[in-house]
């Protein structure tokens, strides 16, 4: 995984020396190669492992872009009502990730998705404490969490 | 620059701003600390982020794009972690949530 990555740094670097420009935006093309390169020879070396697990960061840096605008939104539309009549709750969240990365990465993505604040973990690392600013259903919110961000990090980073 | 690279930076600009003032508005009108964190985190990190990318895409140089972006990956990165420690600040503080809060399992751990 790592040595792949290696690889794919060295033959963007490679195409820098050959096309003679070390430029960001020719090292980020020479580095699109890379990953074609390695796409082509996929079954010889393995990395199809590699390339997908880019594809998943990616999709979740998008998805996260996406739901910072939508919860942007959500407040704008909930600070503006003329009467702001909400029902806020802190709610306990059990955690499937466990290690200490995937946590916070969690917890982060939490905090900027719609209505959902997480304030405090557990000390034995299985419960996150999320602030919701509107939790009619407090379920319909955990499976929310479990079946979007947990399990894309899970998919990503396992 | 093209005008209608001049339209769409003047846009986004403006979008930007509408929401670091509806973070504002958001800090004025809610009840409680940890509502005030909502405004504060979402649309004021939309806000800032979409002035930065306004900027990078005005200045059309390598350089100043990639510090914009640097920008925006920062405060991605750090206003969420702001919000969380806030909030957990508050909380150990014991600060209480609004009256309205009909649920806090975190009070319930600790009784």
């Amino acid at each position: 995984m790592t040595g792949l990555f290696l690889i794919n740094i060295l033959l963007a670097l490679a195409w820098g020396a050959v096309t003679g420009s070390f430029a960001e935006v020719n090292l980020f093309f020479g580095f699109v190669l890379g990953m074609l390169a390695l796409y082509i020879i996929r079954e010889q070396v393995g990395s199809d492992r590699y390339l997908r697990r880019f594809w998943l960061i990616f999709v979740l840096a998008l998805t996260f872009v996406y739901e910072l605008v939508l919860s942007a939104l959500r407040v704008a539309a909930i600070v503006l009502r003329p009467k702001i009549d909400l029902k806020p709750g802190i709610i306990a969240y059990p955690l499937t990730v466990d290690r200490d990365f995937e946590i916070t990465m969690l917890a982060n993505l939490i905090t900027l998705t719609p209505g959902t604040l997480s304030v405090d973990v557990s000390e034995d690392r299985s419960t996150l404490y999320v602030h919701c600013i509107d939790v009619p259903d407090k379920q319909a919110t955990i499976d929310d969490i479990k079946n979007g961000f947990e399990r894309q990090i899970l998919e990503a980073f396992r | 620059m093209t005008p209608i690279y001049e339209i769409a930076v003047g846009i986004v600009l403006v979008v930007g701003s509408i929401f670091s003032l509806i973070a504002t508005i958001g800090l004025l009108r809610l009840k409680d600390v940890y509502m005030r964190m909502h405004a504060g985190s979402k649309a004021g990190t939309l806000g800032s982020g979409l002035m930065l990318i306004a900027l990078a895409v005005h200045a059309g140089q390598v350089d100043v794009l990639t510090r914009a972006l640097a920008g925006v990956v920062f405060f991605l990165l750090t206003a969420p972690v702001a919000a969380h420690l806030l909030a957990k600040a508050a909380y150990q503080a014991g600060y209480k949530p609004c009256a309205d809060t009909h649920i806090d399992e975190m009070a319930d751990e600790a009784s």
